[in-house]
């Protein structure tokens, strides 16, 4: 029994002998998963991370907002993200599972006003309310007086407004209801913001090639589609009112000057739509990551706090090269201060 | 592919008979009729957990929304669940693709089986038989740049000159909606319907063709009355298989069909399908009630299926006097 014992402790050691420098020169898998949005971003910047730290790697499913948290609840992935922040019954749920959750925001993005009107130049100005009439089909006609009021010089043709909306859930959508809603009362009593919400009028396309498609298809046609996506393709946008009365295009640089006139935002006050300031575009939104705050295992949570804390620092310089718009530097000291409160 | 459609055709009443030879033979054919039996189970297994497991999932939306899903308004944000435009839009594009497809396949297939030159006849089938395989969201794609143009300016402008008087074909013509969802549908159904009635006509016996045209029959009357009854329940059996097709189809659809939850006459205006809703709205749905909603509509297309499938076949046994023997 004796020899038995001292034999299975040797063999036990010998064993460790061998498996602990295997494990630590193991490569470490953090895996995530959630919204489609930040793919193209988190893509990039992973790929980049793992580049500069040998042995860690990033992987990233794209399968959906809702699929991350649940996913993220369900702790099969190390961390979510999501065009909106958690619910406060999903956060509950949470909790519930695994402990407090920690929200941070990753990147931003902006949301375009497309249109084909045939004729017409690459840029029309549109005022706030105006876009949300067409949107609630108050307004029909290319030659409407109101939208011809901003345009002076501009010949605009005598053309049905036909409005293209995304018919996917998407943040995207949510963004443009959440700025509707604060520009139009009317559309606020109407219809609301969500992710998917009940059209007044127009037809649904599936995805931002759905409503480019739908666009590029019909004369007349209306629609919102991620910034990113219209600069890559050769799209007309409309320059958009702000709070403070001015047109602006979107743009990186005023997408930026928009969220970084609200530096506290957080998982509860999120929406940064229709900002005041002068070079303010009025439509965007941030995209979120989810964490658990308490890291079980300590020498793998100060890796994923570290990725993360670059990811929302140097790795926003990613983000610009897939057309997303880099954290404002005021919105990355809040992000690492939430990284900061996970405990490892 | 040939060997079951023969089959389909040649299921005869005697199996039980063969099955009772079998009983009395040796262990290997024993074992083989036990994988036979097990596999034919094992299909019915996967219905029933499919629809057990819809069930349970679907079960918090059932008991909180209940019958108000059978309402109008879509809108779940708002926390209003209503589902009757989707099972409108569902039943709709799938008639029309039956009505285009149907015909267009079988007369394809009897073109193939009975008068089109063997050289022709073997590559355009295999072409048909390739255009079962295509992905959908290819055909959605191809639908969304090429179908709904060609409906904005020519197939809805026509239809409204000449069938303007009913009113499916009045309203704005957008180019997306319950029409080119339809056609799109048609369009994919179509290499499905064609290839299994293909098959099917070639299954008939020469000896039915030449009885027939000994009685002196034209090749119009053989086929009318010889080789078409024969085959029916074959070609029923395509037909549902088609419309199954058309029915669950998510991707093709919600790419042309304009995506927007309304019952009107007008097949020109945009609608939507259960199946659709689902690949539009189920990645990103978030709320327990949203979720099992859901998964409830996917239930309900399960049930729509169902239905329609019987009826369809309850339907097709009337009007042929109860099928073809």
């Amino acid at each position: 029994m004796k020899t038995l014992t001292l034999k299975s402790i040797v063999a036990a050691g010998v064993i460790a002998g061998l498996v602990v420098p295997v494990a630590a020169l193991a490569d470490t898998q953090f895996l995530g998963a959630g919204a489609t949005f930040p793919y193209p971003f988190f893509s990039r910047a992973f790929y980049a991370y793992s580049q500069e730290h040998a042995g860690i790697t990033v992987n990233y499913a794209s399968i959906g907002s809702g699929g991350g948290i649940s996913q993220f609840t369900a702790k099969t992935v190390d961390f979510g993200a999501s065009d909106v922040p958690m619910t406060k019954a999903e956060i509950d749920a949470a909790v519930a599972a695994n402990g407090a959750v920690v929200q941070l925001p990753d990147t931003l993005g902006g949301i375009a006003i497309a249109y084909n009107v045939p004729g017409a130049p690459k840029h029309i100005k549109l005022q706030s309310k105006t876009l949300a009439d067409i949107f609630l089909g108050k307004v029909t006609n290319w030659n409407d007086p109101e939208i011809a009021s901003v345009n002076p010089g501009v010949k605009l043709p005598a053309l049905a407004i036909l409005v293209a909306h995304r018919a996917d859930a998407s943040g995207t959508s949510y963004h443009f209801t959440d700025y509707l809603s604060k520009v139009s009362p009317d559309w606020k009593s109407k219809v609301g913001a969500g992710k998917s919400v009940n059209w007044p009028t127009g037809v649904g396309a599936k995805g931002n090639e759905g409503v480019a498609g739908q666009l590029s298809n019909t004369p007349g046609a209306i629609g919102y589609i991620e910034l990113a996506y219209a600069l890559q393709n050769d799209i007309s946008y409309v320059a958009l009112q702000n709070k403070d009365g001015n047109y602006v295009l979107p743009s990186i640089d005023s997408i930026r000057a928009a969220a970084s006139q609200k530096p506290e935002v957080s998982a509860t006050d999120f929406s940064i739509t229709d900002m005041s300031g002068k070079d303010s575009y009025p439509i965007a939104g941030y995209s979120w990551i989810l964490v658990w705050k308490n890291q079980a295992d300590p020498a793998r949570g100060k890796q994923l706090t570290d990725m993360l804390k670059w990811l929302v620092t140097g790795g926003q310089q990613y983000a610009e090269k897939v057309n997303y718009v880099p954290l404002p530097d005021n919105v990355q000291q809040v992000a690492l201060k939430a990284i900061g409160s996970i405990h490892n | 592919m040939s060997q079951d459609s023969a089959e389909l055709v040649t299921a005869s009443p005697t199996a039980a008979a063969r099955v009772a030879r079998v009983h009395s033979s040796p262990v290997g054919d024993r074992v083989f009729m036990f994988l036979l039996y097990l596999s034919a189970w094992l299909v019915l297994a996967i219905v029933v957990a499919l629809f057990l497991v819809l069930l349970q999932r679907s079960w918090p939306a059932i008991s909180q929304v209940g019958l108000n899903a059978f309402t109008m308004l879509w809108d779940p944000g708002g926390g209003h669940f209503g589902v009757l435009t989707f099972i409108y839009g569902t039943i709709v594009t799938s008639a029309i693709a039956l009505l285009v497809a149907g015909p267009i396949g079988i007369g394809a297939a009897l073109f193939l089986a009975e008068l089109a030159p063997r050289r022709l006849a073997t590559p355009v089938a295999m072409l048909i038989e390739l255009l079962a395989a295509v992905p959908s969201v290819v055909y959605g794609l191809w639908a969304l740049f090429a179908l709904t143009p060609a409906i904005r300016l020519f197939i809805g402008p026509s239809l409204q000159k000449t069938l303007g008087f009913l009113p499916a074909f009045q309203g704005p013509i957008y180019g997306v909606g319950f029409l080119a969802g339809g056609l799109v549908l048609a369009i994919m159904v179509v290499p499905t319907v064609a290839a299994i009635s293909r098959d099917v006509f070639e299954a008939v016996p020469n000896d039915q063709r030449e009885g027939m045209l000994a009685l002196g029959a034209t090749k119009w009357e053989m086929l009318t009355k010889a080789v078409l009854p024969f085959a029916s329940s074959g070609v029923i059996g395509a037909l549902v298989l088609g419309l199954g097709r058309a029915l669950g189809e998510a991707m093709a659809v919600a790419m042309v069909i304009g995506n927007k939850p309304q019952i009107v006459a007008s097949l020109f205006a945009p609608g939507y399908t259960m199946a659709s809703v689902l690949a539009n709205e189920f990645s990103e749905a978030t709320g327990k009630v949203y979720i099992s909603m859901l998964i409830e509509i996917g239930l309900l297309l399960f049930v729509v299926s169902l239905i329609v499938n019987v009826f369809a076949r309850l339907l097709v046994w009337n009007a042929s006097g109860r099928g073809s023997r």
